[in-house]
């Protein structure tokens, strides 16, 4: 049944139109398990469908529903076009074309070694150096980089009018912002060069010197020459990888780049969110919109709603008696239970729906751009889905 | 199966927002209130561990918060630093400022490094019996087989030196199911469910530590049985409303819609409970949170889903 009321519209229900017209980069980033890469597909396909042009979504990990929403099911790095047979399932004819990709780290970090090896044989080795494995699948940070290397590298060929990349979730807030200048400064570091020093020249001493015995001692000859031999391999590639890193910073501090920050009203995640929403703006980047996902609906706050919900659990036995006949002649006392469920159950979503209506009127001042995406009572599966919510990113 | 209050070691995971760390607090309260001397280690250090016991911030050094709760954020420099002091008798410690940059370098190049000084450090709490019970509010799902799995990392990386020498005594701790266990806490949602079920598949396979328990959080109350639903349905129809509107003085569409989104809910979730539960080795027990129609996530939360998390296993 559908509220025969329209919902009185909030105040402050923007719109991520604007922004998706404007920009060639959206950065989506936001604390984990609020539908950030839900939205960013949303947001890249409603850009698709009504500002036209070729627009792609990055993702990182999607949901095998949405992947298979996508026409991504089973593919990996490569760019993808999603048919206009899926837009025309959910009733769309598309002014652009949409594409879509997912990020394996693996792969990209191996194309970038490629890409920056001097010669065949620096680049076998590194790549069948261990720690190089271990660096490129487990090593946290290298999901951060490798992220924004491919949005980097992506962008850079000039293929699309609008990037939609969604971001990896992070232990820290912060990382994948910091992670280019980061893997620059791990790259250039005097330190760095001091611990490869003995293993360069082996006319220096090393094991006189108390930093190298203590290392010796925890970790093990063999390991640090491990390491070692690691960043001699990785010292040839030094040059363009630190260039790469800093194009990479530069391009994040561009204006056609904006971020957005997508949360829910929970407590923990908002309180990461706004987290968020302040480290872009202090570090000068385009903080583009707060997108609020999974909002409760309006009637739930309805202050006659409200008075319902409490007459129905004060005089419950009055009013079942009184309506029992008009259904199907039901047990009043089955009837005065349903009634006190559906008063309660309101009274219970009223004090959330409260509650997350307070937080986002805090909200409103921390960017240009405050989006509510209403609850579904199911998930996203398909297009039709996608589309559902990109709309209510366009404010509709 | 060890119950996870008869246990020593609990790495309390999920993925992100499903209420890890809320679940992780209230685990640590109700032992400690059960007697058990706990230990309630932050691992992320975000901060939130401290804003939900509203214990003040937490540090590297654990502070007794409650009475029999102690809480501390982990620090990887910091358990270096008592590591070396505790395992090296070399002058350079006092001088460690280097020493610990350099150690950045080292760890950031080898993965395994920064997670067995996490690993050691609670394994050692283990160890000395400082606590009956260390309750881990570990990472999240992408990053929790790294940690339970460093010490083997270290075993194939590392073929000689100190660290390795350590890490079978953590090795036997953490493969110990009568002290160890991990526990994955879920929502009833898609994609938590689908990444606990990937989860404890790579736990069983990448990992020695036993998975303990899977917490289903958030679940939502059922409003109505078969024939209430009737009812309701009836309810809703033109001229029943009409008559709810005279008797209740005022239009009941909110309310009416506010049932029929939670019924639909709770169905949707129900659909991926079955899934979890199916896929689910059924030794494994499934503990059950209510959703907490609450203002907000403080101790009087965390209190309440120590009582329904008790309840669930059995007190």
């Amino acid at each position: 049944m559908a509220p025969r009321r329209a919902p009185s519209k909030p105040v402050g229900r923007g719109s991520l139109d604007g922004l998706l017209a404007s920009r060639e980069i959206i950065v989506a980033c936001g604390p984990g398990g609020v539908g950030k890469t839900t939205t960013a597909a949303a947001a890249a396909a409603m850009a698709a469908a009504h500002s036209g042009g070729k627009v792609l979504v990055l993702t990182i990990d999607p949901a095998r529903r949405l992947a298979n929403a996508l026409g991504l099911e089973g593919i990996g790095n490569t760019e993808r076009r999603v048919p206009d047979e899926a837009f025309a399932l959910a009733g769309i004819k598309p002014r652009g074309e949409l594409y879509a990709a997912m990020l394996d780290t693996k792969e990209s970090w191996d194309a970038l070694i490629r890409h920056h090896a001097p010669d065949d044989r620096t680049r076998d080795e590194i790549l069948a150096n261990p720690l190089y494995r271990n660096i490129s699948q487990r090593f946290v940070q290298s999901h951060d980089y490798i992220a924004m290397e491919r949005l980097f590298e992506i962008h850079s060929e000039g293929t699309y009018d609008l990037i939609v990349v969604d971001t990896p979730p992070t232990r820290n807030a912060l990382d994948f912002l910091d992670a280019p200048e980061r893997m620059a400064e791990f790259f250039s570091s005097r330190l760095l060069r001091w611990l490869i020093v003995p293993y360069r020249s082996r006319l220096v001493n090393f094991a006189s010197k108390p930093f190298y015995q203590v290392a010796d001692r925890i970790l093990g000859t063999q390991f640090l020459a491990d390491i070692a031999e690691f960043f001699i391999l990785f010292q040839s590639m030094y040059d363009g990888f630190i260039e790469r890193a800093r194009a990479v910073q530069r391009l994040l501090a561009d204006r056609r780049t904006s971020f957005i920050v997508v949360s829910t009203l929970e407590t923990v995640p908002l309180r990461e969110a706004e987290y968020f929403a302040q480290a872009i703006t202090e570090r000068k980047l385009h903080l583009g919109a707060i997108v609020l996902n999974k909002v409760l609906p309006d009637y739930l706050r309805d202050p006659e709603g409200a008075e319902v919900a409490e007459r129905l659990l004060d005089r419950a036995e009055e009013i079942a008696g009184a309506i029992a006949p008009q259904l199907n002649d039901a047990e009043p006392a089955q009837v005065r239970r349903v009634l006190t469920e559906i008063g309660q159950n309101y009274m219970d979503y009223r004090i959330v729906a409260q509650s997350e209506a307070e937080k986002q009127a805090e909200l409103s001042t921390a960017a240009e751009t405050l989006v509510s995406v209403p609850y579904f009572e199911t998930d996203v599966h398909d297009f039709a889905g996608l589309m559902r919510l990109g709309a209510g990113l366009w404010g509709e | 199966m060890v119950g996870l209050l008869d246990r020593r070691l609990v790495f309390v995971t999920g993925k992100g927002g499903v209420g890890k760390t809320t679940v992780a607090a209230a685990l640590a309260l109700f032992a400690s209130e059960h007697g058990r001397r706990t230990l309630l280690c932050e691992v992320d250090a975000k901060g939130d561990v401290a804003s939900f016991l509203e214990s003040g911030p937490t540090a590297f050094t654990a502070r007794e918060v409650l009475p029999h709760l102690s809480v501390m954020s982990m620090d990887t420099e910091a358990s270096l630093r008592e590591y070396l002091r505790l395992n090296l008798r070399i002058p350079i410690v006092g001088r460690i400022g280097p020493l610990a940059k350099a150690f950045d370098f080292v760890a950031t190049a080898a993965p395994g490094v920064r997670e067995i000084l996490t690993v050691g450090k609670l394994c050692y709490e283990v160890r000395e019996k400082h606590y009956d019970l260390v309750v881990v509010d570990a990472p999240a799902t992408g990053h929790i087989i790294g940690q339970l799995a460093a010490p083997q990392a270290i075993n194939e990386l590392v073929k000689v030196g100190l660290i390795r020498s350590q890490t079978d005594w953590m090795l036997e701790i953490l493969s110990d199911p009568a002290q160890t266990a991990v526990a994955i806490v879920t929502t009833p949602e898609e994609m938590p469910v689908n990444e606990t079920l990937e989860l404890v598949g790579r736990v069983r396979e990448e990992t020695t530590v036993e998975l303990g328990s899977v917490v289903v959080n958030r679940v939502l109350p059922e409003l109505f049985g078969r024939t209430e639903e009737e009812v309701f349905d009836a309810l809703c129809r033109d001229d029943a409303a009409r008559e709810l509107t005279r008797l209740a003085g005022d239009d009941p569409t909110p309310v009416l819609t506010a049932a029929r989104l939670a019924v639909t809910l709770r169905r949707t979730n129900a659909g991926h409970l079955e899934r979890l539960r199916s896929a689910l080795d059924p030794a494994v027990p499934m503990l059950y949170l209510p959703f907490l129609f609450a203002r907000y996530h403080g101790l009087r939360t965390i209190r309440q889903v120590a009582l329904a998390l008790g309840e669930e296993m059995g007190f």
